[in-house]
């Protein structure tokens, strides 16, 4: 029987997940994803988790309870860095070892770190890692590896194309995925914030689908090549020190020279400690480099945050922001 | 004369005062961190920014509006968020309209040359040159070896004091003292003054006090305010408490080289990767006070500090693999003494409870006849 390799569907999932399934898959290696979030998972999370985390972290420890019981092993890469330019949030760092305190009886943890600083090459080290461990040739490891950096291309693609990430790995599953359009004349606007935070449909209160829902062209930190983002982020005078928020703020000074975009909302997750200091370097430039014109909604969200509450503050926003535009 | 200020961590001001003032400047001394202080940075901090940045943010804004043209700090190289903490410091304040120049140094290590650059420019202002820099780096060094060394000495002294209070009075006494001593001459006779004042203090050497490490995170650690003097207040409950983290120590070891390997070895099994802050040294001390024999281990984090967060998560299974008690105490803005009074008493019975059934087993053991 093949062996059942466990990855949770938070987290990292969003940004890396089709790499690592391709790499599985062609090892010969079964992946099981958890479920799309819904409240028992969340609330198992909350319940093992450390009080003081963050609600994705809560979610993480979720998901990999409702894998425990049905794998060989979880697959918790420990993300450092993957570029030499910025590392991962401590909670990154320390997510395996956190798991594995928190949680008890939970299969092997595979817990190989991803650190890419050191090298250039990437995820190979990783890669070639987890070979060694799960007793595969090098040769075997290559090629795997040239398969999942494959896909994470395709998928890149995808993203930058316009595709959401959820349906942009439908579509590489070979399923049918609503391609993005974008009316002309509505009113566009940019949603940044985290991918896991963003894309989970359910901590993320389908922030997206409502938008889309009030005919709003939605813009996202994914449709912007990576390396300009990181080539926009360093014009704060000390880089950040996390990648995802590098990615955040370079989208925010990207659609602030975009010209077209109406306005910029902000999601984060309550008790988020790099997004303390995003949002606030957000709020102060998009004040200064727009000279006060474009508005700027930062949504914090937690266990607590309710459906209606979040619907009535965009739909606030969306018809001030049509206001505006008759007015002009 | 320019006027330059910095932030306030414990005692330490007074070596930073001494340090200003040798290199020619005028020294605008942050004041005590008052409720009124932390309320301040707590209106423009970020919500969710730890409680040291709204410390410090209100104590740069009671500095400037006293008149500091110039403030020094330090930096970090993350993945702590503390490294950009000068950085943000220094756009929330200019955005409110200060006028000021800022300098973050940066460990030496992450890289010389900018922190050399940055230095020279300060001794340029300054008009000091290299030699004699070093020379008053040196006294103020020694300044604040002592202010630690008084520190650790009144912790070891207060569980046994006669009089509840004398040894926290005879330090801040002592405080005063080495405040006048500026020489190097003078710092050594000030240390020789101090220690005999503290030994002085008549105490009952038969009390057998409980042993209480606390680690966590250097700011509220340092901080009398921030950690509603849970020094004094353990050792007033008759607690010797052993604290982690020591300023020159620190300084030592952490930001002139490379941390203190042993303590990160002893918690690769349970952290096996650097965190950013204290966060792995939380865990590895812990371990550390657990083998040395100590009663309980006390974690004291600021909210949503994310090292903190990352070892407050590690050190249950410490706490049951070491059988060592640990209280973790998360502080905010809204932490109120009484509360943190009332954990510690409940903590402090609990490990005086354990300690006696511990005995009573051992005496057990001992008196096999029975």
């Amino acid at each position: 029987m093949a062996l059942h390799i466990g990855f949770p569907t938070a987290l990292m999932y969003y940004s890396h997940f089709p790499f690592w399934l391709a790499f599985f898959n062609r090892l010969g290696i079964e992946i099981v994803t958890s479920p799309l979030t819904t409240k028992a998972i969340l609330d198992d999370g909350s319940r093992e988790a450390v009080a003081d985390a963050c609600i994705p972290i809560k979610l993480y420890h979720g998901h990999v309870l409702t894998l425990k019981d049905k794998v060989d092993a979880i697959f918790i890469p420990r993300m450092v860095r993957i570029s030499k330019r910025a590392t991962f949030c401590p909670k990154f760092l320390g997510l395996p070892d956190m798991v594995r305190a928190s949680l008890p009886h939970l299969p092997p943890i595979i817990d190989l770190q991803v650190d890419a600083g050191r090298g250039l090459w990437g995820l190979w080290p990783t890669c070639r890692g987890l070979a060694e461990l799960l007793g595969f040739s090098l040769r075997q490891a290559w090629s795997a590896y040239l398969e999942g950096r494959h896909h994470q291309h395709a998928y890149q693609k995808l993203l930058l194309a316009g595709y959401l990430p959820l349906q942009a790995m439908a579509k590489l599953r070979g399923e049918a995925a609503e391609a993005p359009i974008r009316e002309p004349g509505t009113l566009n606007l940019a949603v940044l914030g985290y991918l896991y935070q963003v894309y989970d449909q359910y901590i993320s209160l389908d922030i997206i689908g409502k938008l889309k829902k009030m005919g709003v062209n939605v813009w996202t930190m994914e449709m912007v090549h990576p390396a300009r983002l990181y080539r926009l982020s360093s014009r704060l005078p000390k880089r950040l020190f996390w990648h995802y928020s590098n990615l955040v703020l370079g989208a925010t000074y990207h659609y602030l020279h975009q010209g077209n975009i109406d306005g910029i909302i902000h999601v984060t997750a309550f008790g988020c400690g790099p997004d303390a200091m995003v949002d606030k370097i957000m709020e102060l430039d998009i004040r200064k480099l727009s000279r006060g014109q474009l508005p700027f909604m930062s949504v914090s969200i937690d266990e607590q945050t309710g459906d209606a509450g979040i619907t009535t503050r965009l739909e606030a926003f969306v018809d001030m922001l049509h206001q505006r535009r008759g007015n002009r | 004369m320019k006027k330059v200020s910095f932030a306030h961590m414990g005692y330490s001001y007074l070596g930073f005062k001494q340090l200003v003032e040798d290199m020619g400047f005028e020294a605008v001394v942050p004041p005590n961190p008052s409720p009124a202080t932390l309320d301040r940075g707590v209106t423009y901090a970020p919500e969710y920014a730890c409680i040291p940045f709204k410390m410090v943010l209100g104590t740069y804004l009671e500095v400037l509006e006293r008149g500091a043209e110039i403030i020094i700090t330090s930096g970090g190289v993350g993945p702590c968020r503390a490294g950009l903490y000068g950085m943000m410091h220094e756009r929330i304040l200019r955005n409110l309209g200060f006028n000021f120049d800022i300098f973050v140094f940066d460990p030496p290590l992450t890289g010389l040359w900018p922190f050399f650059i940055k230095l020279r420019r300060v001794l340029k202002t300054a008009g000091l040159s290299w030699l004699a820099f070093v020379e008053v780096v040196r006294r103020a060094w020694a300044k604040l070896k002592l202010l630690d060394e008084l520190e650790q000495l009144a912790t070891s002294i207060r569980p046994y004091e006669l009089k509840k209070g004398e040894t926290t009075r005879t330090f801040h006494s002592c405080l005063k003292i080495v405040e006048q001593a500026r020489s190097r001459k003078e710092i050594a006779a000030a240390r020789e003054e101090c220690r005999q004042l503290l030994q002085n203090i008549p105490r009952d050497t038969g009390r057998r006090p409980l042993k209480v490490g606390i680690v966590g995170e250097i700011y509220v650690l340092l901080e009398p305010f921030m950690n509603l003097d849970i020094e004094k207040t353990l050792g007033e409950m008759g607690v010797i408490t052993h604290r982690s983290i020591y300023l020159t120590q620190y300084t030592a070891t952490d930001v002139l080289a490379h941390g203190a390997q042993d303590v990160r070895q002893l918690a690769h099994p349970y952290l096996n990767q650097f965190v950013g802050g204290h966060g792995q040294n939380s865990v590895g001390e812990t371990i550390l006070y657990a083998r040395n024999g100590f009663d309980g281990v006390i974690q004291l984090a600021p909210f949503t500090c994310i090292p903190e967060i990352v070892a407050k998560s590690i050190l249950p299974r410490i706490s049951r693999d070491f059988g060592i008690p640990i209280l973790s105490l998360t502080i905010d803005e809204q932490t109120g003494r009484a509360g943190v009074e009332t954990r510690l008493e409940a903590f402090v019975d609990l490990l005086r409870q354990r300690r006696e059934q511990m005995e009573a087993r051992s005496n057990a053991v001992l008196l096999p006849g029975y």
